[in-house]
């Protein structure tokens, strides 16, 4: 599925690149288009949750969520405005293994031009089970 | 007498443990008030937290970064403090007491944020409203503010997984 999703241009890559937040906790865009995107995030001791396992924190893989599900509303047709999250739930399914990096993938499954609604999973590469889901509502750039 | 002193204090210095020995918390810079046994969490402005410079608005994982750490630091807390009534004896309890609550680091199951209004670029605060703790899952929900207490900008409502031991004694 990923390798359907395009690379981005240099300027799009920048902008993420560029953006404060993301910029902070290292967020890195790989792929992006049709509707879709792919994220990754280095693991970083400054972003642990739990000092005694040295998971990351759950607001953390939130970030990369809402992020990852804000990049691909933006691909999802010619945007005339920026989005914003109406709501995001994420669903924990097992710790992220310390040491790993996260990988984010959001797919929008319906867009109408008020609310694009989108659904991502976050990996750590160890098991099949990703680490986290979530399900988004943005408001529609369209 | 002085027992309610020296509790008063190992109260506090368990909060300031609970910010200083999570990095994550450390890391955004949260502060924790306690007014009785109410915590309110202040997250200060940085420029790092915009996520959209044109309006500017604070980036979405931060405003739901912080109302998680808000609903795991009250659920924590909470904790505690049912534990402790029955333990006055603070001898042993000041050195083992942070560990104590370390180790039960709520997890969290899911949670689900809703976004009122974009976080402007300014200090946040928010509280946590537990609504249940049994003795393995707790619900909590959380809101964010800027100006007004009852005017939330963002909240979130979710379920934690807990080792709370009150409950199987």
């Amino acid at each position: 599925m990923i390798d359907e999703i395009p690379i981005p241009s240099e300027q799009v890559k920048l902008f993420f690149k560029n953006l404060p937040f993301s910029k902070y906790i290292g967020l890195k865009l790989e792929r992006i288009g049709n509707g879709q995107a792919v994220m990754t995030m280095p693991y970083q001791k400054n972003l642990i949750g739990d000092p005694k396992t040295g998971v990351l924190h759950g607001g953390v893989i939130t970030t990369l969520l809402d992020s990852c599900c804000g990049a691909a509303v933006m691909t999802a047709g010619d945007p005339k405005t920026s989005t914003a999250t109406i709501d995001l739930r994420i669903d924990y399914m097992r710790p992220a293994k310390p040491e790993r990096t996260i990988i984010a993938e959001a797919k929008c499954y319906r867009v109408t031009n008020s609310v694009v609604f989108v659904r991502a999973n976050a990996q750590d590469g160890t098991k099949k089970i990703p680490i986290a889901t979530a399900t988004g509502a943005f408001t529609s750039p369209f | 007498m002085s027992n309610h002193k020296e509790i008063d204090q190992v109260k506090k210095e368990v909060l300031v443990s609970l910010v200083e020995q999570i990095p994550f918390c450390k890391t955004l810079g949260i502060k924790l008030d306690c007014l009785g046994n109410e915590i309110t969490a202040h997250l200060p402005f940085k420029k790092d937290f915009i996520g959209n410079p044109a309006i500017p608005a604070l980036h979405g994982g931060i405003i739901g970064s912080f109302l998680e750490i808000t609903a795991i630091i009250q659920l924590s807390w909470a904790i505690f403090l049912e534990r402790k009534d029955d333990q006055i004896n603070l001898k042993n309890l000041r050195l083992g007491v942070q560990d104590n609550i370390l180790q039960r680091i709520p997890k969290t199951i899911d949670i689900t944020i809703d976004y009122l209004n974009s976080g402007r670029p300014v200090e946040s605060f928010a509280r946590a409203k537990i609504n249940k703790i049994g003795h393995r899952y707790a619900s909590v929900s959380v809101k964010s503010w800027q100006d007004e207490p009852n005017k939330p900008f963002a909240m979130a409502s979710g379920h934690f997984l807990v080792k709370n031991l009150n409950h199987t004694k």
